[in-house]
């Protein structure tokens, strides 16, 4: 499995590639001083809505950077603020109790697998009202059987995987997000969130535990392709089965379109311009 | 083929030739060629490519091979769109049934990613086009999770939905007869079903502009107020919503034909569902009421009175049932909300937050076309720095911070759940759409297997897929 994926070839539609839109020789000069951290500007949203957040809780956790005020790689960017270079932080572990079931939930969890939950749990995170378990691949199978048969848990229904493409993250570019649903104790809902770097992009299948996720996990396999081992039959299901690549990482290419204007080319959706 | 000859005649030397010589040529002609093939385990193999069903039987009957795979779709009028179905069928039973999705794919996921938040509720109306409100209220919802503003929705613009998302789940159960009828061969079921359904679609368009595919509900509340001469409109109309949801449960819940047809057919239990991650009308028609208004209650729906539907036969006949009496519920709700829209006339439908609220409450000009003219006074002539911000917001988008989200809605479908994520930026970094239909189609081989290949129809039925949402 390679690392890149191959899409439909657009030859000569490549948008040109800066490394960056900084100007070092005719910029301004700056001691350390005047270098100003842009690292907190985006728990606050940067400037926009803040979410509800304990900020005592968490040491975010920074799945990407973005650069300039822009995105894109064009280097169209002539506000002044190509220099940008903003982290992606995702809301970081959070301190017990985690309020609301959380804490029962992770505690029966722990009870009923202790080896598992000890090798395998990564961190917990609550955000937003939502409990989420990072957990080792190499142990989601042993947590997710105790997550539907223990009675404290009885988590029955699984309502899918879905993928999330971080190319930034290094050694865990892949992550597979399930949601599980326990309808015996009144709706309760908690996240499993499994990583896989690029190289070796596999995660356990769970459909022995959860059948459900059978089309599920051959849809994330479409998209992202992420091989989950020991699926009774992974096959592509959205796209045709010659299909290459997988259409909802970020790295697949979208090509753009030829206009009639002295080879001029509408760059392809992500080259556009995007606002960090 | 003698019928066919006698036409050839009249219309010797015309360029309908080709096409009779066509006929001509299938299905013997192939036959006579090359016969039945063999694979390479030496098993006769068939291949029904159009021509008399009865002659491939005669052939395969000389064979003694009853074992036989037939490929239902992607076009057939009773898949509900292009669902393919691969039948192994030994005579009239189905052995094996396996569902070929993908063919409605339009990748609506990852073409969110590269719009704004806002215009996110564009694509997703298009997925399950039979309940589009459905899909903006739950990406919605998700997008005002990771907002953080859930509880800054006005009470107005809630009631909105409420009612929007209880008449779409009336037009939803009502198509899902229809055409559940339409493929017994009840064409009056269904003509009755979109006759209804036309009252739902008027009061759409009169809220919304568009009969489907609205994009009406928006992150921070709905794109437009809902007018008292929309109210009285659609009040006209519910009189006739009633009568014509009654002449549907008469014509369908004691006709000994549809129970022939339904009853005991596409059974799954409560387990099954449980494992394959079944819900809606399939779950309740188990005898579990579980259904997410009640259970994890959205857009203050603890504060309407209404019933969880349940059946406890696991058929399709309940499954009908459920929808018919589901549709009744829905009304008596969109009534309570009716009422509470009266009640607050005027109020904002839209956040206070002006770094996300679109301008919502418009009014309709002498073209049609709805434009709040103080917003434009403002911008236009008052102030240039609402001028920028307007043009802020509409282009660039507001920004979500970084994280990820859950939210779920009842759809008429079962559970209809949204995984948002934000990379703090303008537009979604990922979103996902847990659709009922694509989970519940994955039962299509439970319902099926083992019993008639005329079943198959009423069991794929009962689940009520839409391909849109299916592939997305």
């Amino acid at each position: 499995m390679s690392g890149r994926s191959s899409g439909p070839e657009t030859p000569d539609k490549q948008p040109v590639v800066h490394e960056t839109t900084q100007d070092p020789v005719n910029a301004p000069e700056r001691t350390e001083d005047q270098k100003v951290s842009p690292t907190h500007a985006q728990e606050s949203g940067g400037g926009s809505v803040p979410a509800e957040r304990r900020a005592e809780d968490r040491e975010p956790v920074q799945v990407a950077r973005k650069k300039g005020m822009f995105g894109g790689s064009l280097g169209n960017d002539t506000s002044g603020y190509g220099g940008l270079d903003v982290p992606v932080l995702m809301p970081g572990a959070a301190q017990r109790p985690y309020g609301s079931y959380f804490d029962e939930v992770v505690d029966a969890l722990e009870a009923a697998a202790p080896e598992a939950f000890a090798a395998g749990l990564e961190r917990v995170v609550v955000d937003r009202g939502e409990l989420t378990l990072h957990v080792h691949r190499d142990h989601l199978q042993a947590l997710v059987r105790p997550l539907r048969d223990d009675p404290r848990l009885r988590f029955e229904v699984c309502t899918g995987v879905s993928g999330v493409h971080w190319p930034q993250q290094t050694g865990a570019e892949l992550h597979a997000v399930y949601h599980f649903q326990s309808i015996t104790h009144g709706v309760r809902r908690v996240r499993l969130e499994v990583t896989c770097p690029d190289d070796d992009p596999r995660i356990p299948s769970i459909v022995a535990t959860y059948p459900t996720n059978d089309w599920h996990e051959r849809e994330t396999w479409d998209m992202f392709g992420i091989v989950f081992e020991g699926h009774p039959g992974l096959t592509r299901i959205l796209m045709p089965d010659d299909w290459p690549g997988h259409p909802q990482r970020k790295d697949y290419p979208l090509g753009g379109i030829p206009v009639e204007y002295k080879g001029a080319t509408i760059p392809a959706p992500d080259q556009r311009r995007s606002y960090t | 083929m003698a019928t066919t000859n006698s036409t050839d005649e009249q219309v010797a030397g015309s360029p309908a030739d080709e096409g009779a010589a066509y006929l001509e040529s299938t299905p013997t002609d192939l036959y006579a060629e090359g016969g039945p093939t063999s694979d390479p385990d030496g098993d006769a193999v068939f291949t029904a490519a159009g021509g008399d069903w009865d002659d491939i039987a005669r052939d395969v009957a000389a064979l003694g091979a009853e074992r036989i795979v037939v490929n239902m779709g992607p076009q057939h009028p009773s898949t509900h769109g292009v669902l393919r179905l691969i039948l192994e069928l030994d005579g009239e039973t189905v052995q094996e049934a396996r569902a070929g999705i993908g063919y409605l794919h339009t990748g609506i996921e990852k073409n969110m990613e590269v719009r704004t938040w806002t215009q996110g509720t564009t694509f997703c109306t298009r997925m399950d086009y039979l309940t589009p409100i459905f899909n903006e209220a739950a990406y919605c919802l998700a997008v005002e999770k990771l907002l953080g503003i859930t509880d800054q929705i006005p009470q107005r613009a809630n009631d909105i939905r409420v009612l929007m998302m209880e008449l779409n789940r009336i037009g939803s159960h009502l198509i899902a007869v229809a055409t559940g009828g339409m493929e017994l061969g009840a064409t009056t079921v269904m003509t009755i079903g979109f006759r209804e359904r036309e009252r739902l679609l008027r009061f759409f368009e009169a809220v919304s502009g568009l009969r489907m595919n609205h994009a009406y509900v928006r992150p921070g509340g709905v794109a437009q107020d809902v007018l008292p001469e929309h109210l009285d409109q659609f009040e006209e109309e519910i009189p006739l919503l009633r009568r014509g949801i009654g002449e549907l449960e008469k014509l369908l819940l004691e006709s000994p034909v549809l129970k022939g047809r339904l009853v005991d057919v596409g059974y799954l239990s409560l387990a099954s569902c449980m494992a394959l991650g079944i819900t809606g009308p399939i779950l309740r028609s188990t005898g579990l009421p579980h259904d997410l208004r009640k259970d994890e209650p959205y857009c203050g729906y603890e504060t309407y009175d209404f019933e969880v539907v349940t059946r406890r036969d696991m058929d399709a006949y309940s499954r009908l049932c459920i929808r018919l009496e589901e549709m009744w519920q829905s009304l008596h709700i969109a009534e309570q909300a009716i009422a509470r829209l009266r009640a607050s006339e005027g109020e904002p439908v839209m956040v206070a937050d002006k770094k996300i609220a679109w301008p919502a409450q418009l009014s309709v000009g002498a073209d049609g076309q709805g434009n709040s003219l103080d917003h434009i006074r403002e911008i236009m002539g008052e102030s240039m720095e609402a001028l920028i911000h307007h043009f802020k917001l509409v282009t660039e988008g507001f920004r979500v911070p970084p994280g990820q989200a859950y939210a779920a809605v009842e759809s008429p479908k079962g559970e209809l759940g949204v995984h948002a994520v934000s990379d703090g930026g303008t537009r979604p970094y990922r979103v996902h759409f847990r659709d009922p239909s694509f989970t519940n189609l994955q039962a299509a081989s439970a319902l099926s297997e083992g019993g008639l290949v005329a079943d198959v129809i009423v069991a794929v039925a009962s689940i009520d897929p839409v391909m849109g949402g299916v592939d997305r």
